[in-house]
């Protein structure tokens, strides 16, 4: 019973940072509606940032942490102003390939610049861990801040959308575009703002991933990534509570996975509980079914 | 009279589509104008020409002595220019009142947005009563006048009009152009576009017929309803 809560409550830490980095995807698709495969390399320019400015020039964490937030958010911005901005309006499939080309970059720019090995990244949570059940269930500090943030960031992210006329003019153009355009709303600048956000999430989700599993490397954002893409899916794409719902079930399957059935095969039930949910329920969990009006 | 919109020598283009050719038209301050003509005429894409939607190849547009024929579509809003789309183009998943308020994006005085959205529920009941429905469920009549009342959430001084009664009941038709003239009574000034040209005339104070992209007819709307062209072609019944 008490290792059963230690997976479960670690698998809700693993799949708040699948959720966290899911909201970038699902928001994205949602507003400019293209599969931002680069995102989860973001994740990777986070985790070097906070690495680069903690470990090497010994600044402290929370310092790092607003760092790496600051050079994401404008790497999201600039990769979409050069790399996506342009392509408006082409077909799906030349931005798909342009947004893997981009993934690609940054991986090998990343391995140029910091080298094949992997680092060893140190926590950036000084929280000591607390134990329940006298001690049978140790819950360390990493996972409970990277539940909290999720918490907080799902809160934030509603209110803001819900509340704040810039978080209404996001879902504006994510329903039309041509008709926020007649509202005056700049759909261009939306769309930065929404690639800011994402990115932003995507650089606190690199510094929960690497305190929780310190280890980085060039492509330590890839395998996050997807799975975040599969909790997007999972959850109904473009839906924010789908995205969260989608991250925690997922991190939650894996952990189980990991734990009962077999470590080596927990990424392959994962994919296939993607299959099984997609042949179920073809729009995801929380998808809305779209109606195609003649 | 003054001049509040003028349009010359206008041509677009889709692709190798020649859609608008040479059209030059004027609304007066205070007026309703209306442009009628078949599927195809190139009505819509005169409208969404105006407001920035389309690019034009060649000529200009004019709006209160301004040449905007560049502007980009959403900076026109906050000039006075409301559009309503063909179709309506209401956000189906937001709420009447989120879509109300999003008419009213490019303002920031928020007691005069108020005071705008009483009038908007004054003037629609029926958007009173379902301000926190999601405007997707409303009846094809009731998202027409969320249409207008979104774009009128704008303050215009100007409103553009794509065909306000496609799709819908003959009562619904009698009140959204009953609320047109309204609008009009109220100092807005009214650019229509119709497939329904004998309620379009019968409100407007002047006319284009436009013909595959061009205007072939223009004058008083009283006179063109008994233009016996316009007659045979537009206003058999």
């Amino acid at each position: 019973m008490a290792s059963f809560f230690s997976y479960l409550i670690n698998g809700i830490s693993l799949g708040s940072i699948y959720a966290i980095i899911a909201l970038g995807y699902t928001m994205v698709y949602g507003i400019a509606k293209m599969l931002n495969f680069a995102h989860g390399d973001i994740i990777m320019v986070g985790g070097f940032t906070v690495f680069i400015a903690c470990s090497q020039m010994g600044l402290p964490p929370m310092v790092g942490v607003l760092l790496s937030v600051v050079v994401c958010t404008l790497l999201g911005v600039t990769i979409e102003r050069i790399a996506y901005k342009p392509l408006r309006g082409a077909s799906p499939l030349s931005v798909l390939i342009t947004a893997i080309g981009v993934s690609y970059f940054l991986q090998n720019a990343a391995l140029i610049i910091f080298g094949a090995d992997t680092k060893s990244f140190r926590s950036v949570i000084n929280i000591p861990p607390v134990s329940f059940m006298n001690g049978q269930v140790n819950i360390s500090g990493e996972t409970m801040v990277t539940i909290a943030a999720c918490i907080v960031i799902m809160i934030t992210l509603t209110l803001f959308i819900n509340k704040t006329k810039a978080g209404q003019a996001m879902l504006a153009v994510s329903e039309d575009k041509g008709a926020a355009t007649l509202m005056g709303i700049n759909v261009n600048k939306t769309i930065a703002v929404t690639f800011a956000i994402g990115s932003a999430l995507a650089a606190i989700a690199g510094v929960l991933l690497c305190s929780a599993y310190p280890v980085l490397s060039s492509t330590t954002g890839a395998m996050p990534g997807i799975k975040a893409f599969v909790a997007a899916v999972f959850g109904g794409i473009g839906s924010i509570p789908g995205a969260m719902i989608g991250g925690i079930l997922l991190g939650v399957i894996e952990n189980f996975a990991k734990a009962y059935i077999s470590s080596q095969l927990s990424d392959a039930i994962v994919f296939g509980v993607l299959i099984l949910v997609l042949l179920i329920k073809p729009t995801g969990i929380m998808g809305k079914v779209i109606q195609e009006k003649v | 009279m003054e001049k509040i919109l003028e349009v010359e020598e206008l041509n677009v283009f889709y692709g190798v589509i020649h859609a608008i050719k040479d059209l030059s038209f004027y609304v007066g301050k205070g007026e309703i104008v209306t442009l009628i003509g078949a599927n195809g005429a190139g009505k819509t894409t005169t409208l969404q020409t105006v407001t920035g939607l389309i690019p034009a190849k060649s000529g200009s547009v004019k709006y209160d002595g301004k040449n905007i024929t560049k502007v980009p579509g959403h900076k026109l809003v906050s000039e006075g220019i409301a559009h309503v789309p063909e179709g309506r183009r209401i956000f189906a998943d937001l709420t009447v009142y989120q879509n109300l308020m999003l008419g009213a994006y490019t303002r920031k005085d928020k007691n005069e947005i108020a005071a705008n959205l009483e009038m908007i529920y004054k003037r629609f009941p029926r958007l009173a009563e379902r301000k926190e429905q999601r405007a997707g469920t409303l009846s094809g009549g009731e998202q027409q006048m969320l249409a207008m009342g979104r774009a009128l959430m704008s303050n215009p001084k100007m409103i553009l009009l794509d065909e306000p009664s496609m799709g819908l009941s003959p009562i619904y038709v009698n009140e959204i152009f009953d609320i047109i003239k309204k609008i009009n009574e109220d100092g807005v000034t009214v650019l229509l576009v119709e497939q329904n040209a004998n309620k379009a005339l019968s409100i407007a104070d002047r006319a284009y017929v436009l013909e595959t992209g061009k205007i072939v007819l223009e004058g008083k709307a009283s006179e063109l309803m008994e233009n016996p062209q316009v007659k045979a072609a537009y206003l058999s019944e």
